[in-house]
């Protein structure tokens, strides 16, 4: 049985983000980029997976410039995972198009019995790739999941919603279930483990070859802006008490949001 | 004029927040509203949403949609909203709304986009800004199919005044019975009474400034007297003091309220990006030199564990009046 994960690059949390003169995007130079936390949580419980005997092979695979992205494909495959698709973009594809590409090419790997991706990637927070996949794959999905077991035709997943609520939820496999964190504790990639996945392969396939284009695209980001700036901080004085009252009275009285 | 789709959210028999903002929304198209509302109860809510201006209801008073199954949903709406032509539909970045909307949008070849912070209607246009890198920035977004979903955020338009007087139309969402491959097995349901921290008007959240895990029963306590739900920092996510869902940040929950009140928090950028969305932010550090300073509206230099208890009095003797 193989197990099939999708991870996206994007720039560390760290990063502190310029924008491009023509407001068309953001500067990408010197930026550091790294696996999608959240794809962490995804990549390992794959591993997992495989090692409590239940799977025999993880599959990773990322769409965007391939040079770039098998960095992270590298990681996930230094922290075990046992081969890599690499679909080389240079495009800026949404997650409609992105959706379609992954589809098509797990599609064309054969039998799956279940998809691992991360709740979201954290550069535009969108939450859409995964269900949208599940969608054009035809399968269940379960996102924001953090716990998961794998029975013999069915995974059973936790998720958090709201307010603090979880739900039970049963998906017949094959399924797309979406890592949260709290999901596991991903591992750190070994030495060892840097070595071996050197060797490994990242298999190669064209945008073009799974019929998916800029055409796909249904969704352009543009006009970025940095927030406003914020007037300067009003610094209150005085002991905690007169402090305490002075907030109180401002926040009533020139915020007007109590 | 266009028409306009509103996917509506409720509990209790009443239409949340959300909603409502997204109704007052729809009015600046121009056309008519057609609101979707699913779940045991939705047929009572018709006063309620031809008063904030719906046309036409699609009502799906049907115990099926109790407990949210995407099949389930993504078949019922997608349905809908193929059926009648829909160009723009609106409904709340949600933990449903963002689960469900992108199956949706596949179904149909739709455009959608979550997490939006400013909407225009007016004009026949469909202008939207969103947040990009947990607001370190922000983006335009242009979406490009005759579909367009549009999730909002809580808490970021208008409610216009309930008088539009309208009797809406109703037309009836039958659950689909299709063989689905997902089963809802049980809801375990949160023992906090209070609005997702992504809903919420007030947040008050604590950070390492708090010392102990136990020491968050002052910001609890402060958020019992305001209304407001509790938020955590990334370091004492980590450290277990509290539950992930409770952390705000990059890798937690981007959050907007009216007024967040930051204790004992740094201000590390991961946390900036989750909150900088805030109308209003009060830090309260020991560190003079914390980056949170930066991003507040007001400041207060000291112990977060002895200022916290000094404004759950000051707000308790306030708000009594």
């Amino acid at each position: 049985m193989r197990i099939f994960v999708c991870i996206k690059q994007v720039p560390d949390t760290e990063t502190k983000i310029k924008i491009k003169p023509d407001g068309t995007g953001i500067e990408t130079a010197g930026i550091k980029w790294v696996m999608n936390p959240y794809d962490e949580f995804a990549v390992e419980e794959a591993l997992k997976i495989r090692e409590a005997g239940k799977a025999t092979n993880v599959t990773v695979l990322s769409v965007g410039p391939k040079a770039r992205v098998s960095e992270a494909l590298r990681t996930a495959l230094a922290m075990g995972a046992d081969d890599a698709i690499v679909i080389d973009s240079n495009d800026e594809l949404d997650q409609y198009a992105t959706a379609k590409a992954l589809a098509a090419a797990i599609k064309a790997e054969g039998e799956f019995k279940i998809i691992l991706t991360g709740k979201l990637a954290i550069d535009d927070n969108a939450s859409a790739v995964s269900q949208m996949l599940a969608e054009m794959l035809g399968v269940p999905h379960a996102t924001v999941v953090s716990k998961l077991t794998v029975e013999a035709e069915n995974l059973v997943a936790e998720r958090e919603v709201e307010g603090g609520t979880r739900e039970v939820i049963q998906l017949q496999m094959p399924a797309l279930i979406a890592a949260n964190k709290g999901l596991n504790l991903p591992r750190y990639a070994s030495l060892p483990g840097i070595m071996k996945a050197k060797k490994k392969t990242i298999k190669e396939v064209a945008l073009a070859s799974l019929q998916v284009s800029t055409a796909d695209v249904k969704i352009k980001f543009n006009q970025y802006q940095m927030p406003a700036d914020k007037p300067a901080v009003k610094m209150l004085a005085g002991d905690a008490a007169a402090q305490a009252a002075e907030l109180t009275r401002l926040l009533r009285e020139e915020a007007k949001v109590i | 004029m266009s028409d306009v789709f509103v996917f509506c959210e409720f509990a209790n028999g009443q239409l949340k927040k959300g909603s409502l903002e997204l109704l007052t929304a729809a009015q600046k198209a121009g056309g008519k509203i057609r609101a979707i509302a699913l779940g045991s109860g939705a047929k009572s809510l018709g006063a309620q949403l031809g008063a904030n201006g719906a046309d036409e209801i699609f009502v799906g008073d049907d115990a099926s949609f109790d407990k949210y199954n995407p099949e389930l949903f993504a078949t019922a709406v997608a349905d809908v909203l193929q059926k009648n032509n829909a160009g723009v539909v609106l409904a709340s970045s949600t933990s449903l709304g963002r689960d469900l909307f992108p199956r949706v949008a596949a179904k149909l070849g739709a455009a959608t986009i979550s997490d939006c912070t400013d909407l225009d209607l007016s004009g026949g246009n469909t202008k939207v800004r969103r947040p990009m890198y947990s607001g370190k920035c922000s983006a335009a977004v242009e979406l490009n199919a005759p579909t367009k979903i549009v999730l909002m955020r809580a808490n970021q338009l208008p409610v216009a005044p309930a008088n539009a007087g309208k009797t809406p139309q109703v037309q009836t969402v039958a659950a689909p019975s299709a063989n689905f491959k997902t089963l809802i097995k049980d809801i375990v349901k949160g023992t906090s009474e209070k609005l997702d921290l992504t809903e919420a008007n007030i947040i008050v959240s604590g950070g390492r400034g708090l010392k102990e895990a136990a020491n968050f029963k002052v910001l609890e306590e402060l958020a019992e007297v305001l209304g407001a739900t509790v938020g955590a920092s990334r370091a004492v996510v980590d450290a277990g003091w509290v539950p992930h869902t409770m952390q705000v940040g990059q890798t937690g929950k981007t959050v907007a309220p009216t007024l967040y009140i930051a204790a004992g928090i740094s201000g590390a950028i991961q946390h900036l990006a989750g909150m900088s969305g805030a109308k209003v932010i009060v830090a309260i550090n020991k560190d003079a030199n914390a980056p949170i300073f930066q991003k507040a509206t007001y400041g207060i230099v000291g112990d977060a564990l002895e200022i916290v208890p000094l404004l759950t009095q000051e707000f308790k003797k306030l708000l009594q009046h």
